[in-house]
């Protein structure tokens, strides 16, 4: 039912990432649960380099499709080692050793300089897979979404953007973010209109939250944070978010059932009705801040 | 033939250094002139691809020899395409000078 309430309060879709700094907080589960209190949404799994979400949602796989990004490649009869692509790559991607150009695709961005700035016509684009995108849907009509990077591949940014592509108008799309504050995670988080950082109760976790807090301030992407894992001795990360004034969404406490049934690939929500009315708050919670921090910029 | 070494100093008498794409400095050692030159190295503070920028300097000093500590596996391919003969496995306990000594002296292969 909240879903028709975002739709007619802000006649557009939600994008709600979900992310972390410290890997292992419970992003998935957060996500997941989420996704399981939430009617007609639609669930992403950005986090390509190691997907999960398919675990917890068992999805029927309905659609896979295979995703390329552009590399160059060099005409050995028209090069004569200038370097000069060597030289307008910023990524190292080229190398020039004197009697022809190495390519190293891995470090390429797909930028297309060294095609550009080519003066002989030597270089051109050609396709490299980078990996699989996979669509389908979850019993209860979700639509499920992720992404899988080839092993060996560096960059998961191309991929991660054909999975953000495929976010639906009108719903309540989430985006289950992979670890860390570099490139993947600000992708992600910077195509949301609200970013939920999940920690847990450690030393770590409140290392990499504020870490993530800094990031999403940079981005200017309006946040709060769920403590997973929640143990009441541990003060440090309750404290911080009281000094930063930041919102603390949700406590997860840390309970061995959770554990149990997670690894048994239950998601909290459904087995236990407690937690189920602790997502839909967060839901309710997370639309208020949206429609708050909105309202703020205009 | 010139040799180039991965250094931690820009002298003869300088530590050898285990790594090769962010090492401070390549001394390139001439054996026929029995002289030597020092290079910075400018992959020392790239974000990424510093090995093989490491090795495109390595193959514009024409060195044939590369001592060393450890190579990655990109800079590796860049070398092996350029001929290069990498002896690797050296520490940081040893000079330049002794490192090209114990390669002059046929003590690697």
């Amino acid at each position: 039912m909240w879903d028709t309430l975002i739709n007619v309060e802000r006649g557009q879709e939600l994008v709600i990432s979900i992310a972390s700094g410290k890997g292992g907080t419970g992003k998935t589960t957060v996500a997941t649960g989420l996704v399981q209190t939430i009617e007609n949404c639609s669930y992403f799994d950005c986090d390509v380099e190691e997907p999960n979400g398919h675990i917890l949602l068992q999805p029927s796989i309905e659609q896979t499709e295979k995703i390329y990004k552009p590399v160059p490649a060099i005409n050995s009869d028209l090069c004569n080692c200038c370097g000069k692509c060597v030289d307008v790559c910023e990524f190292n991607a080229l190398i020039n050793i004197k009697f022809d150009i190495v390519i190293i695709e891995e470090m390429c961005h797909s930028c297309g300089a060294c095609q550009h700035y080519c003066p002989h016509e030597a270089l051109s684009m050609r396709r490299k897979e980078i990996g699989e995108l996979r669509k389908g849907n979850t019993g209860n009509g979700v639509l499920f979404v992720d992404g899988v990077l080839k092993i060996g591949e560096p960059s998961a940014v191309p991929l991660i953007k054909k999975v953000i592509e495929r976010v639906k108008p009108d719903v309540v799309n989430v985006l289950d973010s992979p670890p860390g504050t570099s490139c993947p995670m600000i992708e992600v988080a910077k195509n949301s209109d609200y970013c939920v950082l999940v920690t847990e109760s450690t030393p770590y976790g409140l290392h990499d939250l504020v870490q993530s807090v800094d990031v999403l301030k940079a981005l200017r992407i309006p946040f709060g944070v769920v403590i997973n894992k929640f143990e009441d001795a541990f003060k440090d990360i309750v404290d911080y978010l009281e000094a930063n004034d930041i919102d603390l969404l949700m406590t997860i406490p840390f309970d061995r059932k959770i554990a149990e049934a997670y690894s048994s690939g239950k998601i909290p929500a459904i087995f236990n009705n407690e937690e189920r009315n602790k997502f839909e708050e967060l839901f309710k919670r997370i639309c208020s801040k949206v429609k708050t921090t909105g309202a703020e910029v205009v | 033939m010139k040799i180039a070494v991965t250094s931690q100093g820009g002298s003869m008498d300088a530590l050898l250094s285990e790594r090769f794409g962010r090492c401070p400095y390549f001394v390139i050692y001439n054996t026929e002139s029995a002289k030597f030159n020092v290079i910075t190295n400018i992959g020392e503070q790239m974000q990424g691809g510093a090995g093989p920028k490491a090795a495109e300097l390595v193959i514009k000093e024409n060195a044939q020899v590369l001592l060393t500590g450890k190579v990655g596996d990109k800079a590796k391919d860049v070398l092996d395409r350029a001929n290069i003969r990498v002896i690797d496995g050296f520490g940081e306990a040893i000079s330049v000078r002794v490192a090209l000594e114990e390669y002059l002296n046929n003590k690697i292969e």
